[in-house]
């Protein structure tokens, strides 16, 4: 290869402000860079703004998009769903302090961009990772991990910590001139801040809890009731968009109850009327439900009951709803609708 | 024209779904996604002004969102 030919990074954008910045830092020093995103299914990106009504006051962007566009890049938007899933069912590595399998994700984010930028004849690959900064994936003992696993090996550049970390191929053929690069470590925010004010960069994304759901606490616990109710770890995409909206109240391992929060959920959730059966209210403003699993005539009742709780009817003595099932047929049931005492707090997930 | 259907998907998936039917098309051809999250009124338009191709109209009716894209140059 000709060393006098523009080098090509091929960068992996989440959104957040750390592989903004560290692409401009190679930009800066005239790399090429295109970027790449990975969608697995879980990522916390747009869904909740799309899918809940009282968020959709804020305006609605995808992050990565937007870094992309303000560095002047290509995006490349991946989907990895079902690849990803194996990487959810058996970490190598195990889990963090909830369903998160954080450096299996990202060795398999590296290889999977390896591959990408072999096949695309590009040179190298850039993450916004800093040393010291995540407690699973990004600290010194497990970055090296991830360059041996995904085989990506010393052509994987971190620019905002280079200079805490050993010297990688762009370095050390020139490509690009370590002293440029960043030492930043920890979880202290500040000198990424200032570097985004040096740039020009406003209005940069810092998602409080990280951009995947596994993370979340809540959000695990659903999954694992998911599991445990199948009786394997398995999931569709189906599943697990929908643990990201309503209540989930599961009276019994067979069956649970996802109940609308707001209007915006209830337009959702009507989405999926061919896939499972619904509950909705009639005499009464109330939430749409549906119904995910195999419930028998006394567990529907139940379940419309629960319903009928969260309807403005609560406090009637019955309440009427329509019980729909998937292939369309109905049936109107009349319920009392259960009292607080009745919806036991183990059954909410 | 050709039509590609992405009700129901929740972004960034009908982006996805964009961007691999434009990989397949050629130069000047039209494109029309059929969407249902309104997140695409941002996002398909940012995903073209990166990429190079262009949205010509942005239809809302009722529940959908019909978006219009003419294919730029591909790599």
């Amino acid at each position: 290869m000709n060393n006098l030919a523009q080098r090509k990074a091929v960068a992996l954008i989440s959104g957040g402000l750390d592989s903004l910045l560290a692409v401009k830092l190679v930009q800066e020093q005239g790399i090429y860079v295109e970027g790449i995103n990975f969608y697995t299914g879980f990522c916390v990106e747009g869904h909740t703004h799309a899918i809940r009504k009282k968020d959709q006051s804020k305006p609605k962007r995808n992050n990565a998009l937007w870094s992309a566009e303000q560095l002047g890049i290509k995006l490349h938007i991946i989907d990895i769903i079902e690849e990803y899933k194996d990487i959810v069912f058996n970490p190598k590595y195990g889990y963090g302090a909830n369903l998160n399998p954080c450096l299996d994700c990202k060795v398999f984010m590296v290889k999977k961009a390896r591959e990408w930028m072999e096949e695309n004849g590009f040179d190298f690959i850039i993450t916004g990772e800093v040393v010291g900064q995540r407690p699973k994936s990004q600290r010194k003992e497990t970055m090296p991990i991830i360059q041996k696993d995904s085989g990506i090996d010393d052509r994987l550049l971190r620019p905002l910590c280079a200079k805490n970390l050993p010297e990688t191929m762009p370095e050390r053929e020139g490509w690009v001139d370590r002293e440029k690069l960043m030492g930043f470590s920890g979880r202290n925010r500040k000198p990424q801040i200032a570097l985004a004010k040096q740039f020009g960069f406003e209005d940069f994304a810092q998602p409080a809890g990280g951009c995947c759901f596994l993370t979340d606490e809540n959000y695990s616990v659903k999954l694992s009731d998911l599991w445990k109710s199948r009786g394997e770890k398995t999931y569709e995409l189906d599943d697990i968009m929908l643990l990201k909206v309503g209540r989930h109240i599961r009276p019994e391992n067979n069956y649970k109850v996802i109940i609308a929060r707001e209007e915006g959920e209830t337009k959702y959730l009507q989405g999926y009327k061919k896939q499972y059966d619904s509950l909705r209210m009639t005499s009464h403003t109330g939430p749409m439900a549906l119904l995910d699993g195999t419930p028998d005539d006394a567990q529907v009742n139940l379940a419309a009951a629960i319903v009928a709780r969260y309807s403005k009817g609560r406090d009637e003595p019955v309440v009427t709803l329509v019980y729909q099932k998937k292939t369309g047929e109905q049936q109107e049931l009349t319920v009392k609708p259960a009292s607080p005492e009745h919806v036991l707090p183990e059954w909410m997930l | 024209m050709i039509e590609l259907d992405c009700r129901r998907l929740l972004c960034p998936m009908p982006v996805i779904k964009v961007q691999d039917k434009v990989n397949e098309l050629s130069q000047g051809q039209e494109l029309l996604a059929v969407c249902t999250d309104p997140g695409v009124q941002n996002d398909i338009p940012a995903w073209c002004r990166i990429n190079g191709h262009q949205v010509l109209s942005i239809e809302n009716d009722e529940d959908e969102y019909r978006v219009l894209i003419k294919v730029g140059q591909n790599d």
